[in-house]
């Protein structure tokens, strides 16, 4: 089985890139192929990146407080470059203000986010649920099996 | 003596040029026309015979090597996977092999777009798409749709090496060269192999299916393309030779005919803390050709592309006289300014096609708003400490004011965002020599650096001047 691929980065404005670089290395760790896009990447760059180099999730973080606009719209993205069952998770300060995760969550997924990860999630969660769904889809399409 | 007999079998010319080797000494030159549509031969012999006339009688040459632009140049098409990736790195390739892009696609190729190549009949196809061991379903598309097509050329595979095989059988019966991929990782830049692989099929084949083998008994090799020499001169300028130091960063701006053509050796990299460069990263020699800014040919391009009235203002010619002159132009494309007024035009044009060029060129910088403050982000090579700027080609040699023409591809204050040349020397190719320095860079680095550097005139050794007392 060939590596897994893996797009990362902190999309929009935004520069907060320790959490999101500590989340790439221990994916790589995980034996995952990173290709870590650093801070201020806008949606369609996460797009472009993953059809050249045929990734299997899109991973986007969001620091400050704005993901929710710089997000929407991002599995249309997908869908458009002709990625429609790419994995799609995104974490971090999603939103502002008094919300529930609860509600934060449900919003990401109704954006077609596969899953949305709130603050302080550990980078083991991540590579558990990653390999969870993985695991699971290969399971739904054999043909994805690799 | 040592001499050097080195040929540019150009579009409207044959150019010689003989050097003397051991004293970097331009012993003559010669012209001929280019006649390669008929027999290239023909226009050698005139420039041979031109030659002679000023040397009295030839010297027995040592080296005797060519390049060329004859026969449309080398045409060439691109095809990668996403336009700013994959797609944006073979173009580089290919314009860094001096070709001549006569197509660009992307993506997976349509019907309409394999005819299009099919009659665009280029002398060589880029196959590229995917990284290593990313995408191969395009580049496998596009390889099964040119396998199935009339396309004939050599191709040069340079995509994703996982791909490459079954892109091999797909186009089983083509002349195949598979070579590095031009973007083996994310955003990482490969184009040195693909256009070393190019330069090799420019000479294997291209050479002789241009006809311009009919005249070998009269040259060693045709080595590359003339952009190609242009470029390696350029390096061999900038970064010197094992011993000798080069005039390190510079940028060749070389208006011509048809386009405007842009070289820069230099890394690009933001000259100012705290810049975030953002998007592909660029060549460190990097060609750009500007396709609407011929001084011929696409003249009224210039015009349009300089904006409204700014040709008119700049010569001082009325809007309307301007037209009528531009039309002009571009039907007599060899036509050379005689009259005060159609040198004020030249002028003006000149001016508009280096300023554009070298901006399009030059990176851009951009402040963008973060909850943190402000950042800056750059795209593209950030030209701004660029030691040198050498000018070439008829339009800037034949000039009564070259440094008037040159001095538009400096930085502008009303434009800060533009990160063109703060303050480089200005140097004139006045006796057309990069070419040469080039072609004989490739058998003897050291005097080919120290023709080069002996045969550049200052235009602003002032500025020159103070920059050597500052550092």
């Amino acid at each position: 089985m060939s590596r897994r691929t893996l797009v990362t980065g902190v999309i929009g404005s935004d520069t907060h890139i320790v959490g999101n670089r500590i989340l790439s290395m221990a994916l790589e760790k995980a034996g995952y192929k990173v290709v870590a896009l650093g801070a201020l990447t806008p949606a369609a760059e996460f797009v472009k990146a993953a059809v050249e180099t045929n990734a299997d999730a899109i991973l986007v973080s969001s620091l400050y407080g704005q993901g929710e606009l710089d997000c929407r719209g991002f599995r249309d993205l997908c869908i458009e470059a002709g990625l429609e069952r790419i994995l799609i998770y995104v974490g971090g300060n999603l939103v502002v203000g008094k919300q529930t995760w609860g509600e934060v969550e449900k919003r990401f997924v109704a954006m077609g986010f596969d899953r949305a990860f709130p603050p302080g999630t550990r980078t083991d969660d991540v590579i558990r649920i990653l390999a969870q769904d993985f695991a699971s889809r290969a399971r739904d399409d054999p043909m994805e099996q690799q | 003596m040592k001499a050097a007999l080195l040929i540019d079998f150009g579009s409207t010319y044959t150019k010689l040029r003989a050097v003397d080797v051991e004293s970097a000494t331009i012993l003559g030159s010669g012209q001929g026309p280019s006649t390669v549509g008929s027999d290239i031969t023909i226009g050698m012999r005139a420039a041979l015979a031109d030659l002679e006339r000023h040397l009295g009688v030839l010297p027995r040459f040592a080296y005797r090597l060519a390049c060329s632009s004859a026969a449309g140049g080398l045409r060439m098409v691109t095809v990668g996977l996403v336009r700013e990736l994959t797609a944006e790195a073979a173009r580089q390739a290919a314009l860094g092999a001096g070709a001549r892009l006569v197509g660009t696609f992307a993506y997976r190729l349509t019907a309409s777009d394999v005819s299009r190549i099919e009659q665009l009949a280029p002398d060589i196809l880029l196959l590229a798409g995917g990284t290593d061991g990313g995408n191969s379903e395009v580049i496998l598309h596009n390889a099964d749709a040119l396998g199935r097509s009339r396309v004939a050329c050599p191709i040069v595979l340079a995509g994703n090496r996982s791909a490459m095989d079954q892109c091999r059988e797909r186009l089983a019966g083509r002349a195949l060269i598979v070579t590095e991929n031009v973007m083996p990782e994310f955003n990482v830049l490969n184009i040195e192999p693909a256009r070393s692989a190019i330069r090799e099929v420019f000479i294997d084949r291209i050479v002789h299916a241009k006809g311009i083998d009919r005249a070998r008994t009269m040259f060693d090799q045709v080595l590359m393309p003339t952009p190609a020499a242009v470029m390696e001169g350029a390096r061999l300028l900038a970064d010197g030779c094992a011993g000798v130091a080069g005039l390190g960063t510079l940028l060749v701006v070389d208006p011509g005919g048809a386009t405007t053509d842009v070289h820069s050796i230099a890394s690009g990299e933001p000259s100012q803390a705290g810049v975030i460069p953002q998007g592909l990263p660029e060549p460190r020699v990097k060609r750009t050709v500007e396709g609407d800014l011929g001084m011929r040919h696409n003249v009224a391009a210039i015009d349009e592309a300089a904006g409204a009235g700014v040709i008119a203002a700049e010569s001082g010619i009325p809007a309307s006289r301007v037209h009528e002159l531009i039309a002009e132009l571009g039907r007599e494309v060899e036509r050379v300014p005689g009259s005060a007024e159609e040198r004020a035009l030249d002028r003006a044009l000149a001016r508009a096609a280096v300023r554009l060029a070298v901006k399009r060129h030059a990176g851009t910088v951009e402040t963008v708003f973060t909850v943190s403050g402000p950042a800056v982000v750059q795209h593209g090579k950030d030209l701004s400490d660029v030691n040198v700027v050498i000018g070439t080609g008829g339009a800037l040699v034949h000039s009564p004011d070259p440094r008037a023409i040159l001095e538009t591809s400096l930085a502008d204050p009303g434009d800060p965002f533009s990160l063109r040349p703060r303050a480089p020397r200005l140097l004139l190719d006045r006796e057309y020599i990069l070419y040469a320095c080039g072609l004989l860079g490739q058998v003897e680095p050291r005097q080919a650096l120290a023709l080069g550097l002996a045969h550049l005139a200052p235009l602003n050794e002032e500025i020159g001047d103070e920059r050597t007392v500052e550092t």
